[in-house]
């Protein structure tokens, strides 16, 4: 049976959802269950034969209902089982990412973000952000959100999504767009291929009681003080989460006057937009949030009070920014530029915003948004 | 038990127990219990067991038995569960011929939440969302699943039986057992479905309950075996016949 595909460190030029797939069976992913949307279909593609090379389930499911319960039930008796899908198919994925946060499955899904709201587009998009990091179905619980913003992190995030799960026993999600699931890039996987049988056996498992006694996974409490103590459990692993899991980026924030917020692809633009500025005397800085929830707070609010002037770069029209504005505490300027239609906003683009948000001076307390609408 | 005098499901639930029971498969039994009065499923089975959303067992049960194969997997639901919110579900695991069973509840009412229309409810019966009873021309005719799942080509066993007297109740313990087999065995898609009483959500007495079943529900609904890959052909019914994969383009 086929296994290992690449090398650790190999340099291999692939497609992002390719990556993505390749580095989730490389995680130890061994059941995929999804239904056909662009800008992800690269995904369900790849997997329907590399599932089958290293003995997983592939399964192309009646909708992504059924596709999100599949996961359910397979993560339910241990299996590395992961799904993916698009802005509206995550949507009706929410059913089963609300009960496997209640029963506390660790699932893995993908959202290869495209236009929305509605049919939207199948363009890339930020437009998902809020959907993603306030846990995005029903009841009171978050999901982990891991951000890449380049086809090497597509392909290395699968890992670290499963260790996260696993870990806190809750659903964990890569939030990616139509450019990073679509374009090709030199990818290197960072971790050897992960051997399933060295991996901590899991007290919950549903396999028969065969010499233990027999197990139930329930999401039902009919009881309010059995469902408050659930709740209040879920809230104390989240704080947990937020204490222990925040991943960022920090590039030339030491010397900026004017640092820019941006995950994902907009993190990119933000970059070239940087370099650019640099090359013309403009200090500017770039935090770029990798775990979406927890949000990386901390480092919003001391470069805040540091720099006096943030631009937050989102491609839709404002959502990390209500995030940035409740941490940057009222002690920073705050500036938003989006592009919600499908198109990528180019470093000129970007570089642009900067200049008139240094010539600025917004409200503090408020979002200044600096498209020209 | 938490179900109402005259109920079916007490009965179903000792059905199911005891083929397990009888052929050794506790310890590596998962039932996916449903949303609906059989909710608290797990509390009366004394296997691993895991609550599925609305709708969705077949898919939970499809994820558990693929990513674990050595298990015998059965879900039970109702036919609100099974034939209308995851009709989707039902139909593809059907199709995929997914090996597990499926035991299905026909009582032509939704009990657990006080007595809606079913999408197996009678033309004329009343419930609390048929006022008048049910009107086809408004709330459409009663699905008959085991002779629609009989047109497809996944599915192994399809049999419908019924609880509302000993030789009925013998009789659906004798499916039961056959799916549970037909499973152990690998042969794919069980189902059975049960046409079992609902006296509350009916407003009749449990023994009026049975009279109305054997008058009213099984001549809509008859009673046999609507698919059996394991049988000769000429045990099967002429619809499945016709779809029979070996007799297409004979």
């Amino acid at each position: 049976m086929s296994t290992e595909k690449y090398k650790i460190g190999e340099k291999i030029l692939m497609k992002g959802n390719e990556a993505l797939a390749e580095g989730a069976v490389r995680a130890g992913c061994r059941f995929f269950s999804g239904y056909p949307i662009t800008p992800q279909n690269e995904i369900p593609e790849y997997l329907a034969w590399r599932l089958f090379e290293v003995g997983g389930s592939f399964i192309q499911a009646e909708s992504e209902v059924s596709a999100i319960n599949m996961l359910y039930g397979s993560a339910a008796c241990g299996t590395r089982a992961m799904t993916s899908s698009s802005s509206c198919g995550i949507s009706l994925k929410q059913e089963g990412i609300s009960y496997s946060a209640a029963a506390e499955l660790p699932i893995f899904y993908v959202n290869v973000i495209r236009g929305g709201p509605g049919l939207g587009n199948i363009s890339p998009s930020q437009c998902d952000y809020w959907q993603a990091t306030r846990g995005g179905g029903h009841g009171d619980y978050r999901v982990i959100v891991l951000a890449p913003n380049c086809v090497n992190e597509m392909g290395n995030f699968p890992k670290l999504a499963y260790e996260l799960a696993e870990k806190y026993r809750n659903p964990a999600m890569i939030l990616a767009d139509g450019v990073l699931g679509q374009m090709m890039e030199p990818m290197k996987y960072d971790f050897e291929w992960v051997d399933l049988k060295q991996l901590p056996p899991k007290d919950y498992v549903l396999t028969g009681c065969a010499n233990r006694d027999r197990r139930v996974i329930n999401t039902l409490h009919l009881d309010v003080n059995v469902l408050e103590r659930l709740n209040w459990h879920l809230y104390k692993k989240y704080k947990e989460i937020e204490a222990n899991e925040v991943r960022f980026e920090e590039r030339y924030t030491e010397d900026a006057e004017i640092i820019i917020v941006a995950f994902g692809t907009s993190a990119r633009v933000a970059v070239d937009a940087i370099m650019k500025g640099r090359q013309e005397g403009l200090k500017i800085g770039l935090i770029r949030p990798i775990t979406l929830w927890p949000f990386p707070k901390e480092i919003v609010t001391k470069y805040a009070k540091k720099t006096g002037k943030l631009l937050v770069v989102e491609m839709n029209t404002g959502q990390m920014v209500e995030d940035v504005l409740m941490f940057s505490n009222g002690q920073a300027e705050l500036y938003f530029y989006g592009s919600p239609g499908g198109a990528v906003p180019t470093g000129v683009d970007v570089l642009a915003a900067v200049k008139t948000a240094l010539k600025k001076k917004a409200k503090i307390g408020e979002v200044c948004c600096l498209n020209d609408i | 038990m938490r179900y109402c005098p005259g109920c079916g499901h007490g009965i179903v639930h000792r059905l199911v127990a005891e083929v397990i029971d009888e052929m050794g498969l506790r310890e590596k039994t998962v039932a996916v219990v449903p949303v609906g009065c059989a909710v608290f499923l797990d509390e009366y089975f004394d296997c691993d067991a895991i609550q599925a959303a609305h709708g969705r067992a077949p898919a939970v049960a499809t994820g558990l038995k693929r990513s674990c194969p050595g298990t015998t997997i059965f879900t039970y639901q109702g036919d609100g569960d099974l034939a209308a919110i995851g009709t989707a579900e039902t139909v593809h695991a059907a199709a995929r011929g997914e090996n597990f069973t499926i035991i299905f509840i026909n009582n032509a009412i939704y009990g657990m939440t006080g007595g809606q229309q079913a999408p197996t409810t009678m033309p004329g019966q009343k419930t609390t969302t048929n006022p008048y009873g049910r009107d086809p021309k408004v709330a459409g005719y009663p699905i008959r699943v085991c002779e629609m799942l009989a047109t497809l080509d996944g599915p192994t066993y399809i049999e419908r039986v019924s609880v509302h007297n000993v030789t009925n109740v013998l009789k659906a313990k004798r499916a039961i057992k056959k799916a549970f087999k037909i499973q152990n065995d690998g042969l794919g898609f069980s189902l059975v479905e049960v046409v079992s009483p609902c006296p509350t959500g009916w407003n009749l007495t449990p023994l009026k309950a049975c009279e109305y079943m054997e008058k009213t529900m099984i001549p809509y609904y008859p009673l046999g075996v609507y698919k059996d890959t394991t049988q000769p052909k000429t045990d099967i019914s002429d619809s499945t016949k016709v779809l029979d994969k070996e007799s297409v383009g004979k």
